[in-house]
């Protein structure tokens, strides 16, 4: 969809990606909606006490706003909540984890580019995020199916090099090559990194599978840390860049771990 | 913009003033044309008030306040509750909270909140000057005054985290302050509510 066919007011469903401070008291707020792809909207005023705007506008909140196309971005003349972060205050965990799916949408999104599947995706995952029995798990689904939405799903049934079908061995995986490579393969891809037979499974499962059945999947912690990897260094892969989000993630695992372990010591 | 054809040097302070936070267009042009008429001694003096602030304001060293003598008037004080310390995002919020004339302890500064997607830390704020300051056993509350939003609810609860184990109580300003607001816009009264009505985190 151009912006041609887009009111100049309209009103959409969004999700808050990220709000930057502008001006004396205005937001500049990053949107993903259902029809209009990424929008950059400008919330007038946002940062005062008495706005009827500014609670509506956090990074994660679900809302219905009503926007005025400009020239360089939209401006906020509405804001309504249809689902808020309450669940999360005090999760510092789950909220960053919220953070990394925002910031995953934001960079992979394109503005006013419709992907309406997309956009359930992260509905469905900010929703899941504070009762998901392992936010990890959710993470690696909306990562794979991201990839997916955005047709950058890794090979995952025949080997990426060669075309063979993958025996029930360990594989490897190469961002580069773009997916899975059997183990004649391998040799000739020096960056490429085994991939277990179980990592594998996970990922061909949540390519395809619904939330529910993904957050029921208990995934034990090497595979989880395989899966994390391996998906990490493949989106670092298609980005071309970091995403910033993990950084934070990373220190506060482990910081977690650490208190894991001081509290075992203590017992 | 439509000063392309202002003189070169009134094009430029424009542009200038055009950069600062809450100027547009509009009120840059307003402001430089207004400086143009201005007495020369006037504008002499605004110059001067510029270089000096910028020569002269610096952080203080306990508070991370922006000050101009070391430690600050606030710290310096002899009359303020030592031990209690207010942690706030912005220098601005300190100017909020003395307005209520309710608050009689410390403060710190962090300079900005926790904000992963934006690709701010807590190495980017002054998170380790503030634990280093606890470590003294001085302070015995610790009023974590983060803007009432998700990334200051962020800071917040990684504050509470990472002085866990060290003896001082941590309250979160809480009732009156509407979710979204920027503390700096809070009106007195609210302030001096949430001031007030601050609770323990657990
Ligand atoms: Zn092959
Ligand atoms: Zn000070």
């Amino acid at each position: 969809m151009t912006s041609a066919e887009r009111p100049r007011l309209y009103s959409t469903e969004a999700i808050v990606l990220r709000q930057t401070p502008m001006g004396e008291a205005d937001r500049l707020l990053t949107l993903y909606t259902p029809h209009y792809g990424k929008v950059r909207a400008m919330a007038k005023g946002a940062r005062r006490v008495k706005s009827r705007l500014g609670g509506h506008l956090e990074p994660l909140t679900r809302v219905r706003v009503l926007l005025a196309q400009g020239t360089t971005f939209a401006v906020v003349s509405q804001a309504e909540t249809l689902g808020n972060t309450l669940a999360l205050r005090g999760d510092l965990w789950r909220m960053t984890c919220g953070f990394y799916m925002a910031e995953l949408v934001d960079r992979f999104a394109q503005e006013e580019q419709e992907n309406g599947a997309l956009y359930r995706l992260l509905e469905e995952s900010v929703a899941a995020l504070a009762e998901a029995p392992d936010p990890d798990t959710l993470l690696r689904f909306f990562e794979t199916r991201l990839l997916a939405l955005m047709g950058f799903l890794p090979e995952l049934h025949q080997c990426a090099s060669c075309g063979m079908a993958l025996a029930p061995v360990t594989n490897s995986f190469s961002p580069a090559v773009g997916g899975a490579l059997c183990p004649a393969c391998r040799a000739q891809q020096a960056l490429a990194r085994p991939m277990t037979l179980q990592a594998l499974k996970v990922l061909r499962l949540f390519s395809g599978c619904a939330l529910e059945a993904a957050l029921a999947l208990r995934v034990p912690e090497p595979l989880a840390v395989e899966l994390e990897h391996l998906l990490r260094q493949y989106i670092r892969y298609v980005l071309e860049r970091d995403v910033r989000s993990t950084e934070f993630l990373d220190m506060l695992r482990r910081e977690m771990r650490e208190d894991a372990f001081l509290a075992q010591q203590r017992a | 913009m439509d000063h392309q054809h202002a003189a070169a040097p009134l094009a430029r302070l424009i542009d200038e003033l055009h950069r600062l936070p809450g100027v547009g267009p509009k009120t840059a042009q307003r402001l430089a044309y207004h400086l143009v008429r201005a007495p020369k001694e006037e504008v002499q003096s605004l110059a001067e008030a510029l270089s000096a602030m910028k020569e002269q304001v610096f952080f203080c060293s306990q508070c991370h306040n922006l000050t101009d003598v070391e430690p600050c008037a606030i710290c310096g004080d002899g009359q303020r509750d030592r031990s209690t310390v207010c942690v706030v995002e912005q220098a601005l919020d300190i100017l909020a909270l003395e307005r209520t004339r309710r608050y009689k302890g410390l403060y710190h500064v962090l300079h900005g909140a926790i904000s992963p997607m934006n690709g701010v830390g807590p190495g980017d704020l002054t998170i380790a000057a503030l634990e280093g300051r606890l470590r003294t056993g001085a302070v015995k509350e610790l009023i974590l005054a983060t803007n009432p939003n998700l990334e200051g609810e962020a800071t917040a609860t990684y504050i509470q985290r990472q002085v866990r184990g060290l003896p001082v109580a941590v309250t979160r300003l809480a009732r009156g302050l509407p979710s979204g607001a920027d503390l700096e816009y809070a009106d007195e009264v609210t302030l001096a509510r949430a001031i007030e009505g601050r609770q323990v985190m657990s």
